[in-house]
């Protein structure tokens, strides 16, 4: 039998799904998207062509012109740097975070877990929303900003997840195994439990980006986002709300960006939870 | 079981102490504020700005700032808003009937609409109807609540030319006096119609592929194949044997739609102009003022603990095979 690496045969399961890999070809189209924002960009962004308000979509302006006259398209190239960066930062420290604290609170359980378990909860209870527009009304609101208290708010998840994994692993032959042959607690905990425990946590980061996408947008909706000029999506839709009736594309087309761009994540995400593991498929 | 209760009902009260401390240190720490709002203005007479800190207590340290605001909570007080110079009770007891409406019967269609979508997508899983739900689900986890309201705004409600209004909750002057009580009804329900859309939207998909995965695992046990052995109708077997043990998890999901239309609420009562607990607090955050931002964390906090508790105990009373401990 032909022997294959792990990824080579998560990649060929993945490969598999249809939606998994058209939201990884329409994930790579941004990514590129974001990179290449200057070149991909028709206009400045915040140049504002006050003769060519609410211009419908034509040649000049790919989607339109929006209440100053700004190009939509470049708004929405540029305004992607801030999305797939909100998404992949904060899903990242989220996923940092949660994961040391719940890889600890589940290899050591007793008093740790107790406390850690309780944090958690408390956190989880705070209505999230509500503490966000809090703090995000009194902070500066750069990027940076955002990224610590979206993942803030969402790392206890993680910890759930890693926790509950480490609970079920710490007890299975191979952990006790490195444990009679004298591995420190460190070592059974980053090389031994972790490897196997990571399938839920990549699965659980991919559907973190797109969430922590929607939540940015929705801060960035209530005015709450990076400051203005900046485009980012959620401020687009929002601008764009008073002028629906005649000029729909102000707020359609970046609300159309937002929705592919999540949808993609959570078609990507799912895909990776039925080629890592099967038995996880819902 | 008793002992039980009791002791979930113990937890509750350091976790709503953790919650209320994280949040008014929060708020406390953050720079700014309303003092200093008012501090900046140059009309305002700095003695003034310091007799309104000390009359509000503003100038001790936050520690006692908050025993003093706990202690007033224990009395059922939640202190005076800086902005409206009332008691945040009496602003927060007239915006959530509002609320309240919106997402009480956004619950009742989101349960009259999921459980049998979930059940017949079960029934009939890989079907086209299957297939059609998935699908719808999926769009519906990636579509903010804010752009599907633009989406209906510009779809629905403009086209309808005032029928269906574009926010708000109720046309100025239909009052019961003036109008007869079809008339406000009609007005009422006009209104509801695009936050309520936006709101079962959101909540539909969730319940809606728990439903289906929950009855999907219930439908493979051994128990239901007994019952269609015994030759009772599919139906019977359906809705009496299957739904009854399927619906279990579902409560888990019930507490945590609760916690989280309070907070989706803040989007659609937005968009909408929608009078209630989220635009007030809104509001409250754009003018900085604490004690109803306090009020609302608070009691959605509670909300959500309260509910994960009583979930807690539902699941023992409900299913006997879960043991409690």
């Amino acid at each position: 039998m032909e022997e294959v690496s792990l990824g080579k045969a998560v990649w060929r399961r993945f490969r598999r799904s249809k939606p998994a890999m058209a939201g990884l070809a329409v994930l790579l189209l941004l990514c590129a998207m974001a990179l290449l924002a200057p070149h991909l960009a028709t206009h400045p962004y915040d140049d504002m062509h006050t003769e060519d308000r609410f211009h419908r979509p034509a040649a000049e302006y790919p989607l339109g012109t929006d209440h100053l006259g700004r190009d939509i398209w470049s708004r929405i190239v540029w305004g992607s740097r801030i999305s797939l960066s909100v998404g992949f930062l904060s899903a990242a420290l989220a996923v940092s975070a949660g994961t040391l604290v719940g890889a600890v609170a589940g290899y050591y359980g007793g008093w740790v877990d107790v406390v850690v378990s309780r944090a958690v909860e408390t956190v989880i209870a705070i209505p999230l929303f509500f503490l966000l527009i809090t703090i995000v009304a009194v902070v500066h609101r750069s990027v940076f900003d955002i990224v610590l208290i979206i993942g803030l708010s969402t790392w206890p998840r993680v910890v759930r997840i890693v926790r509950g994994e480490f609970l079920k692993l710490k007890a299975r032959d191979f952990a006790e195994a490195s444990r009679a042959l004298g591995a420190t607690d460190a070592r059974i905990i980053w090389r031994q439990i972790l490897p196997n425990a990571i399938a839920p946590v990549i699965v659980a980061a991919t559907l973190l980006i797109g969430q922590a996408i929607l939540t940015e947008s929705a801060l960035s909706f209530l005015g709450f986002g990076v400051p203005p000029p900046f485009p980012s999506w959620g401020s687009m839709v929002s601008s764009g709300k008073d002028y629906l009736r005649d000029s729909p594309w102000i707020a359609l087309a970046p609300g159309a960006f937002i929705f592919i761009t999540v949808i993609s994540f959570n078609f990507v995400g799912d895909g990776l939870r039925d080629a890592l593991d099967p038995k996880l498929k819902r | 079981m008793r002992r039980y209760v009791l002791g979930r009902l113990l937890q509750v009260i350091p976790m709503v102490l953790g919650v209320t401390l994280i949040s008014f240190v929060i708020i406390k720490l953050a720079p700014g504020g309303f003092m200093t709002v008012m501090a900046d203005n140059p009309d305002v007479d700095p003695a003034l700005v310091d007799r309104v800190r000390v009359m509000y207590g503003l100038d001790r340290p936050v520690m006692i700032q908050y025993l003093v605001w706990l202690g007033r909570l224990l009395t059922g007080n939640f202190g005076e808003s800086f902005v409206e110079a009332r008691p945040v009770m009496a602003i927060y007891l007239q915006w959530l009937p509002n609320t309240l409406l919106l997402n009480v019967l956004g619950m009742c269609c989101i349960f009259l609409l999921a459980i049998p979508i979930g059940i017949i997508a079960a029934v009939k899983q890989y079907s086209r109807f299957d297939f059609v739900v998935t699908a719808i689900t999926f769009a519906s986890e990636a579509l903010p609540s804010f752009v599907l309201a633009m989406v209906l705004i510009y779809a629905v409600a403009l086209p309808s030319h005032g029928a269906i209004p574009l926010g708000g909750i109720a046309t100025y002057g239909v009052r019961l006096g003036n109008a007869g009580l079809t008339a406000v009804l009609l007005d009422r329900a006009r209104h509801l119609v695009l936050p309520l859309t936006v709101v079962v939207f959101g909540g539909l998909t969730g319940l809606t592929r728990y439903v289906r995965s929950s009855m999907l695992e219930v439908i493979r046990e051994d128990f239901v194949r007994t019952a269609r052995a015994k030759g009772l109708p599919e139906r019977v077997v359906i809705y009496r044997h299957a739904l009854r043990n399927a619906i279990i998890p579902i409560i888990t999901v019930v507490g945590q739609m609760i916690p989280a239309m309070m907070g989706g609420s803040v989007v659609v009562e937005q968009v909408f102009g929608w009078p209630g607990i989220g635009l007030m607090t809104l509001r409250a955050v754009l003018q900085r003022d604490y004690p109803v931002i306090m009020a609302s964390l608070t009691v959605g906090a509670v909300l959500t603990i309260v509910t994960y508790l009583v979930v807690d105990v539902l699941y023992v009373v409900v299913d006997p095979r879960i043991k409690y401990s």
